[in-house]
């Protein structure tokens, strides 16, 4: 198996994410942050701070407004009202930062040139960019796999081709919406192995989830939805190990069916 | 029938003993239409990417426009290009009137709508399944193009095919504008609907052979792209 607990990303992304610490773009902070869409309310208002160092999971049932969240946070959902803070001017902070979708985008191209994609777009020369891609997309489990077009892998496959794409250009913080939604228990357990070292290398996580024991095993910290809005924002022990505050959130964690 | 077998008969020795006349038209016929599909192709495919990734006003009305000017009417285009060309139209002077140039310009005309609304849909499409990704990756409206032309290049391939199919089987208005004159403007179309009307139909067949044959070709290439996108062979 590639991907075990021992994972080590490339030494210069590491290094790039640690570099990039020094003049961070978070915390991150939303201020009674509202997207709205054709009239209709999706979220909001919304006051949430995402630290530097960590790994959240945003929970909370279907249309509870995870997935708004992260685009919201990440700029993909246009902002209705409030504000969104970031500790540096706008102009630097989408290059600092990356998203993993639930279903991976695969360009029509090999896993090499989607992987070293963002690199180019980067203007870093194109042998340049493949080589980085080709480490990153090794450590993985792809090294296999680089000429191969990325259309045709697997599921988990490609998801991990999502990560290693997102991961190149050592973001400081990765958003992901439910990137294990549709993978079987072993791609799973490479995945979460990926995502536990790069946070530990330094990168700041958002994850959404609907997987109880997945947020178990990886949150640091919880923020619960429920309608829209943030219900809960707590450490992950004291959410999953005391009572939560509210019905909705005590409902979730324990099976019920909450809609 | 004696005549189709004869006709038959003298086409293929035309074409196995590479005749002389019979190859001048291939060539020009050739030349006319590949440069005219290049040009279209460098004129209709940014304008189809362009289309399928900005938001404007009017958009809807100019993609409308652009899918009915496909189907204009070589012969009106002919006339239209008759009329700039000749000496009494603002392009007179340039004397292009009754030269492979303006036969060129006539298919330009014809087979850039085509490119653009097929590249328009093929990128479209595209910009869809990339749309989320390329803003996150905070790629340039340059680069996005860039990209969606360069993964669509095996359908945008299949655009410029299609325009160029069109083009070669043409006639009328390179009849308007070309003249169809020996050894200058004379192509594979015109050359047919002459010597048909002259009665050497062996010449003629000569000629719709190695046009049916081009038409399959096209459309041979135009499967083999699709199925290569198909089994994914990159």
């Amino acid at each position: 198996m590639p991907i075990s607990q021992g994972i080590s990303l490339p030494a210069g992304l590491a290094e790039r994410a640690e570099s990039g610490r020094a003049a961070s773009i978070l915390p991150l902070r939303l201020r009674g942050a509202v997207a709205r869409a054709r009239g209709k309310q999706l979220i909001g208002p919304i006051d949430l701070d995402i630290t530097r160092r960590g790994l959240t999971i945003v929970m909370g049932p279907n249309g509870a407004g995870k997935t708004t969240l992260l685009r919201l946070m990440h700029g993909l959902q246009r902002l209705s009202a409030g504000e969104i803070i970031w500790n540096a001017p706008q102009s630097q902070v989408r290059d600092r930062q990356a998203f993993v979708f639930q279903s991976p985008v695969m360009m029509r191209r090999s896993v090499l040139d989607n992987v070293a994609y963002p690199l180019v777009l980067r203007g870093i020369n194109q042998a340049d960019a493949r080589a980085q891609a080709a480490e990153i997309a090794t450590e993985m489990g792809l090294g296999g796999l680089l000429d191969q077009p990325a259309p045709v892998l697997s599921g988990g496959e490609q998801q991990k081709l999502s990560l290693a794409r997102a991961l190149i250009s050592a973001p400081e913080i990765l958003f992901l919406d439910e990137p294990c939604a549709n993978l079987d228990g072993r791609a799973t357990r490479e995945i979460e192995a990926i995502l536990q070292k790069a946070q530990g290398d330094g990168t700041r996580i958002v994850m959404s989830t609907h997987n109880m024991g997945q947020a178990r095993r990886l949150a640091q910290d919880v923020v619960f939805m429920y309608d829209g809005k943030v219900h809960e924002c707590a450490e992950a022990t004291g959410f999953f190990e005391d009572t939560p505050k509210t019905p909705e959130a005590t409902g979730f964690i324990n099976g019920d069916i909450v809609e | 029938m004696d005549e189709i077998l004869h006709g038959t008969y003298e086409a293929a020795r035309l074409i196995v003993t590479l005749d002389r006349d019979l190859l001048e038209i291939i060539v020009l016929s050739l030349k006319v239409t590949l440069t005219a599909v290049a040009i279209a192709s460098l004129i209709g495919l940014p304008i189809g990417a362009w289309l399928a990734v900005n938001r404007f006003r009017f958009r809807r009305i100019v993609i409308a426009v652009l899918n009915a000017l496909m189907g204009l009417p070589p012969v009106v285009v002919g006339l239209f290009v008759y009329m700039m060309l000749s000496r009494s139209g603002p392009f007179g002077a340039m004397g292009l009137l009754f030269t492979p140039s303006a036969m060129i310009i006539a298919q330009v005309l014809i087979i850039t709508p085509l490119i653009a609304s097929i590249s328009h849909q093929t990128i479209r499409d595209l910009w869809a399944q990339y749309h989320d990704l390329l803003i996150s990756l905070n790629a340039t409206r340059g680069q996005r193009i860039i990209s969606l032309l360069w993964d669509g290049r095996r359908a945008l391939l299949t655009a410029m095919l299609a325009g160029f199919g069109r083009a070669v089987g043409e006639v009328g208005a390179i009849m308007i504008v070309g003249g169809n004159i020996e050894h200058a403007t004379r192509v594979l179309t015109t050359a047919i609907a002459l010597e048909t009307g002259r009665g050497d139909f062996a010449f003629a067949m000569g000629l719709g052979m190695v046009l049916i044959a081009i038409a399959v070709l096209v459309n041979l290439a135009i499967h083999g792209l699709g199925r290569t996108e198909r089994s994914s062979v990159w």
